[in-house]
């Protein structure tokens, strides 16, 4: 393989990888922040159950990067 | 990165023009072999964290009191905190107290090894050694998960230590019909004539166990790609950002990684707890 389609083939890898959880965290974020406006004393729990959901979400990412990385 | 090119020197003959290559390997490079077996830098950081975490257990185990100083009160601070996030996980004290040594093991190690990581020296201090006609330079240490290897050693152990409960808390029988669902087949005979439904519904039962085997294969490979992946895309941005400007780019990253490793320790572990939790449990109707 030539050197410019391994560098459009790691570039769509990460690219299109990496829309998906974009979206996914976002979505999270939104429903996180909607659930600490209303009852503001729950924010400690609900910050810490977004912040683990955040997690498992970013490693979808991840695993488009190690992709990303492992195309010769 | 640069490649090796040809130039021209002063008397006009042609020379390799090589520069000293900083690649950021999926793999860790090896330090010396002792035999057939090669050091790899990680598995060095993975040495050093072994080393500080007996060396502070053997210098600490005299000094607990029933009073606590203040260290001892920290650590009993954080090792409350730990408990009630593990509490969310398992649901009884009792349980979490049961799981909380190994579970403990793994979120220290993969923490330090995470931190360590970070340190000065880690990934800047190596050899240079000349591969394939170029010069490539070889890190002496380098962060422990940032190899796929350890990684992977984890996730099976923490995968297989769940069956290995799994088998001794709730018996061979039921943990048996977590995967091949032979109760479900059994009992089609027993309750067709009261609930003719269970002719269809069992069967997908029997089936969703033996999907249940792949999901085992996708744990262990999710968890350790998770860790893996973090681990080494923080080292490779700290090392860009390091590329781009040296002075003050790289703080708000390392401040990330620090976080990163922290997160993805707790996470590592809360779902090894969670793997052993649902394996330990006996399915109710």
């Amino acid at each position: 393989m030539d050197i410019d389609t391994v560098m459009l083939a790691k570039a769509l890898a990460i690219g299109l990888g990496a829309i998906g959880p974009g979206i996914g965290i976002g979505l999270i974020g939104a429903k996180a922040t909607e659930a600490i406006g209303r009852n503001p004393e729950a924010s400690g729990k609900i910050l810490i159950s977004m912040l683990l959901a955040s997690a498992f979400v970013e490693s979808i990412a991840i695993y488009a990067l190690i992709i990303a990385f492992s195309i010769k | 990165m640069i490649s090796a090119e040809q130039s021209t020197n002063l008397t006009g003959e042609k020379v390799l023009n090589t520069e000293i290559q900083h690649h950021h390997t999926l793999y860790a490079e090896s330090i010396f072999k002792i035999g057939n077996f090669s050091i790899t830098n990680s598995f060095l950081n993975t040495l050093l964290v072994i080393f500080i975490v007996i060396a502070s257990s053997i210098f600490f185990k005299s000094k607990i009191k029933m009073i606590p100083g203040k260290f001892q009160n920290g650590v009993e601070m954080i090792f409350e905190l730990l408990l009630d996030v593990f509490d969310s996980v398992t649901g009884s004290r009792k349980r979490t107290l049961k799981f909380f040594p190994i579970i403990l093991s793994f979120f220290v190690f993969i923490l330090l090894n995470n931190w360590l990581g970070l340190l000065p020296g880690v990934g800047s201090i190596g050899k240079v050694v000349l591969e394939h006609n170029e010069k490539i330079f070889i890190p002496f240490f380098r962060s422990g998960m940032a190899d796929l290897n350890t990684t992977l050693a984890l996730a099976l152990i923490g995968v297989i230590i769940s069956h290995i409960f799994g088998i001794i808390t709730i018996g061979t029988w039921q943990y048996l019909n977590k995967f091949i669902n032979i109760k479900a087949l059994l009992e089609i005979p027993k309750n067709i004539i009261k609930d003719p439904t269970v002719l269809i519904i069992n069967p997908i039962k029997v089936f969703v166990g033996l999907l249940e085997i792949i999901g085992e294969l996708a744990k262990m490979a999710s968890l350790s790609f998770r860790l893996f992946g973090n681990i080494l895309a923080g080292e490779v941005l700290v090392a860009s950002m390091i590329a781009i400007l040296a002075f003050g780019l790289p703080i708000p990253f390392m401040f990330l990684e620090i976080l990163v490793g922290l997160v993805q320790a707790l996470i590592f572990a809360m779902l090894i707890l969670t793997y052993l939790t649902m394996m330990t449990s006996a399915e109710e109707h």
